[in-house]
Parts: structure tokens; sequence; C-alpha cells
């Protein structure tokens, strides 16, 4: 018998299960479930998108590129960057094409974060930073958001959070699961706390496409923030395109390259035909982006307007596709209710907890899905409270 | 109400007129009577022309059979080509006539129970009415995509129930 325990290494064996992961399995053997725990888009890959993909398979493109991504793909991100959001990267030695969002985030965990170093994560927030720390040697610390400032961090709580003596913060705006958007004098106002604390961050803003109605302020424009910061981005959300696992990090020369140093044997590099996919949508795609939007908004106004309706406090989601439902009311943890109303009503929601233990006593409710789907889920939910769930 | 919701009412309106009134006016953002007014007043004006369920009628209706005709009308002092199409739309055969740039004037669509029908409505009406001078008539074999909708059957919903 091989002693598995003393074999593996406790750095993947102290990684906590996944939340989400309990959930799956159990919806998993369900039929007729609605589900609102997807954090994907519904949409496909709009076509003209998919074709240049079929395109570069078609032209036999088919090999490695640059380490650090086509450089004609680089290019487009800095220009897409520039013009959108002011920020100012060059293509040649500040941009890293990545597979997904999800390994920039890692790979700058593991360039930036020293052993032992702590790392600031305010929650609620996405569920991978914090394995991701710990697999890079660091410490998490989180932060608690909370309700009553709509979950945004706000100076005061990052100023309290001085004497823990972090190196590092991790941002995620918009914010999944709240969809909670920082603007720009909340961004300025942290960026000074920052500097003071002489902080590196991490700032995820892979849904920085998908807002509702408000103007978007990348951190890395506010002062003093471009050298201390990575912009982790993607194709993913944006674009409906999370099969193609294509995302990209940006920031100041010496992390990039870096990171780049690291990415070049783990990944060599991101997967040609999807590079070949995010020129096209940078190129062409953004009207895209915008119908989608639009489709998002409709269904946003639906479900908080439902929740609300049923007693469910909702607070508007500025971005992203995630709606907090606040569950307090029921008396239930967030865990304890969404397993009840999947199997009672059949609607999966993702439990507040599993992004952190300040998101007890929400749920995280997708709106990624049609608005038969959504009308459907919600009239469930309704006669779920009503018979007395909860 | 403003121009730009106007237009995604009748956007929605478009892809399912089966919203209700609060529906559409909780995805805009707008007042229930609001939407409900313009919708009334977009009905009177004649604006909103009725509301239809698209049908796949391959799947119904096997003798069912649906012609693109193409019509050539020689120009004609006095008669415009609006007259020669309402000529041709007054019979209910037709679903749909419409006037074309390019090589021929006028498309009319017709419906019919077996190709025979379509034929006999082809030579013995169409053909018949002054002016015009010729008719091509295309039947269609199969229909993938209507109004913005397929009808196919697509592929069920490929993600996986919940994920971060
Ligand atoms: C906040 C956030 N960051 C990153 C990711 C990962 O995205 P990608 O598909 O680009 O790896 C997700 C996906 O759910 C996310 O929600």
């Amino acid at each position: 018998m091989i002693d598995w325990g003393n074999r593996l290494s406790p750095l993947a064996q102290n990684v906590p299960p996944s939340g989400i992961r309990r959930f799956f399995d159990l919806a998993e053997t369900m039929e007729d479930v609605i589900s609102l725990g997807v954090g994907e888009p519904d949409f496909v890959t709009p076509w003209h998108i998919r074709e240049a993909g079929l395109y570069a398979l078609e032209r036999g493109m088919t090999s490695y590129t640059a380490n650090a991504g086509l450089l004609s793909l680089r290019i487009a991100i800095a220009e897409y960057l520039r013009t959108r959001f002011g920020l100012h990267y060059s293509p040649g030695t500040d941009v890293l094409v990545t597979v997904g969002g999800s390994e920039a985030i890692d790979l700058a965990l593991r360039v930036m974060v020293r052993p032992g170093d702590r790392v600031l994560i305010p929650e609620p927030t996405y569920v991978a930073y914090r394995p991701l720390i710990q697999l890079a040697g660091g410490v998490p610390l989180s932060i608690a958001l909370r309700p009553e400032t709509g979950f945004r961090l706000a100076a005061e709580d990052l100023l309290a959070a001085a004497e823990l003596g972090a190196r590092t913060i991790i941002l995620c705006n918009p914010n999944n699961p709240t969809g909670a958007v920082i603007d720009r004098l909340g961004l300025e106002r942290l960026a000074q706390v920052i500097e003071k604390l002489d902080l590196l961050v991490i700032c995820d803003e892979i849904y920085a496409e998908i807002l509702y109605g408000v103007d978007y302020t990348s951190l890395a424009s506010c002062s003093g923030m471009r050298e201390r910061t990575v912009v982790v981005g993607g194709f993913s959300k944006a674009f409906a395109m999370t099969g193609w696992r294509l995302g990209y990090a940006c920031g100041p020369d010496v992390i990039i390259q870096s990171m780049l140093r690291v990415h070049q044997y783990t990944m060599l590099c991101a997967p040609v035909m999807a590079q070949m996919a995010a020129l096209e949508a940078l190129d062409t795609g953004l009207a895209d982006v915008s119908v989608m939007v639009a489709e998002y908004d409709r269904r946003r106004r639906l479900i908080v307007h439902g929740m609300n309706a049923l007693g469910l406090p909702t607070s508007d989601p500025q971005g992203a596709f995630y709606a907090f439902p606040d569950i307090r009311s029921t008396g239930m943890t967030s865990n304890a209710f969404a397993e009840d109303l999947l199997v009672r009503a059949k609607v999966a929601v993702v439990p507040g907890s599993v992004f952190g233990r300040p998101g007890e006593g929400f749920v995280r409710c997708s709106y990624a899905t049609g608005i038969d789907q959504l009308e459907k889920a919600i009239e469930r939910v309704r006669q779920y409270l009503r018979a007395g769930g909860g | 109400m403003g121009p730009e919701h106007e237009k995604d009412l009748l956007k929605l309106l478009q892809e399912n007129a089966k919203l209700s009134y609060e529906t559409l006016a909780t995805m805009l953002g707008e007042e229930v009577e609001t939407v409900r007014q313009r919708v009334e007043s977009w009905e009177q004006d004649g604006i909103i022309r009725g509301y239809a369920a698209i049908v796949n009628w391959d799947r119904v209706d096997e003798d069912r059979v649906t012609a693109i005709i193409e019509v050539t009308v020689i120009p004609q002092r006095s008669v415009g080509f609006d007259e020669v199409a309402r000529r041709i739309y007054r019979f209910p055969e037709v679903q749909a006539v419409l006037l074309l740039s390019g090589s021929y004037d006028l498309q009319v669509v017709v419906e019919g129970h077996r190709i025979q029908e379509v034929a006999r409505f082809v030579s013995e009406r169409l053909a018949a009415i002054d002016f015009i001078q010729s008719t091509t008539t295309h039947f269609i074999l199969k229909t993938y995509k209507v109004d913005g909708v397929v009808l196919e059957d697509g592929d069920d919903d490929q993600r996986l129930v919940i994920t971060p």
C-alpha cells in the first residue's frame, strides 16, 4: 500500500474542497433543475469569432506561438486597454496572453508572493483566489466586506487591515459573486491606501465589459497604481468564450516578464486558434458584447425585481451577471437554503459562504440564462417560500 | 419612454409576443402602464400589425408547399408597381409580396397544399394579370431559419449546472 498522505504534496492536499463541487454533485443527480448557478454566459461565442478560429485551423495554424502570445494579439490587447480604459502597456514587454484569466491569476500570485507573504482578499470574492494563494506559498487574509456598503471595499476597510502586514491584495472588480463595481472615486481612495501600505495589486477585471449604466475605471489607471498592479482580463465573459481558454495579464514589465518565465515552462503558450479567434473578437466583436450586455441588463432587472418582490432583498448589481439576494430572513444558512431550494424547488443557486465567510446569509443567482427560465425559477422560489421553505 | 426603449420594446415583442406587460416593464425599467399604453397605441396606429406564432409547418402538414415566385412587370404608364402588387396580394394564397431591385421586380410568396395547386395558381391567376411579363417559380424544399428563428432542433445547453 502506498501511503499517499506521505507521498503527495501537502500544498495540494491542503487545498480545501470546493464548496461548489458538493452542490454540483447533488444537482447533477436531479432532473428538471433550473440552474441559476452557472458562472458563464449562456450565449454561444458570436459566429464571426468562431469562424475566425475555424479559419485559423483551415489555414493550418496548428503550431506553438511566441510564449507571450501572438504579437498581433498583444498589440490588439494593448490597444483595446488604451482606448477603453486609458491604460498604457507595451505589447513587447507588458502583455502576456494566458490560458484563461485563471492562468494569469495563478502566475501573478506565483510571481508576486514570497513564501509566507500575506495576501489580502476582500470577501465575498471569486473562489479561486484563496486556494491559489495557498498554492503559491502565501497566506490568504480575508477582509470582510459588508452588505451595508454594497460589499464594496472602502479605503477605511483597507486601512483597518494595515496591521495585518500584508504585501499583496487581490481585487475582483466588477465582483463575482456580488455584481458590485467600485467607481473611480472609491478606487482613487483605495489607491492612496494601497500606496501607503506599499501593497502590490492583482486586479481581476474579467467582467469589465459587462456593466449596467456605470462607467468603468481600471484600478491601474489610478494615481500610482500602474507600477504596482497586474491587470487580469480575458475573453471568457465579455465575448462568451469560456471554452476557448484565453485571457491575459498586463502590468509592469518586471512582473510580466517573471510571469512569462514561469508560463514558458508550464504552458509554453496559449492555444493558437483561440488566439486567432480573440484577435477577431477585439477587432470587431465589441458590437456583439453590447447586444449581450443589453440582454443581461433586462434579465438583471427581472431577477432583482423578482427577488425583492419575494421579500429577499437584492441590490442592483452594476456589473457581471450575478444577483446576490439576502436570504437572512429565512433564518437559514446560505448553505442550508441553497440545498433545500435545490431539493424542494429544483432551483440551483450558489451559497454565498462559498465565496468566503462574509458571503454568509446571501446566495448567488446567475442571470446568464434565458428569460423563460428566469421567470420559471422566480416562480419556483415563490412557491417554495410560500410553502414555508426557509 | 425614450426612443431607444421604444425600439427595445418592439424588438422584445417581435422575439416573444407572449411576454406580459409586467415582465416587459420590469425588463426595460418602465412603468407597466407606460408599456401598456405604448403597445396599445402601436396596435391602433398599425405599427404593430398583429401577433403570430412561428410555426415549423414542416413538422405538421406534410402536404403543404411554399413557393417563391419571381415576377417581372412591364412598366406601363398610369399603372405603377403598387397597383400590380395590390392585385397580387389580394389573393389569400399569397403570403408575402415584395418589390425588389435587381433582375426581377416583385417577389411573391405563395402557399398551397400540393405542388399542382400552387402551379395552377401561378399559371391561371398570376400569369393572367395584365402587365405581368414573366414568372419564375421556386419551390421551397426545406426551411432552416425564418424570422430570425432557427427551426432545426439545436443542441441543449452544454454548460455544467454549477460553475464558479
Ligand atoms: C472573477 C473571475 N475571474 C476569473 C475567472 C476565470 O475565467 P477564465 O475563463 O478566463 O479562466 C472567472 C470565471 O468564473 C471569474 O469569475
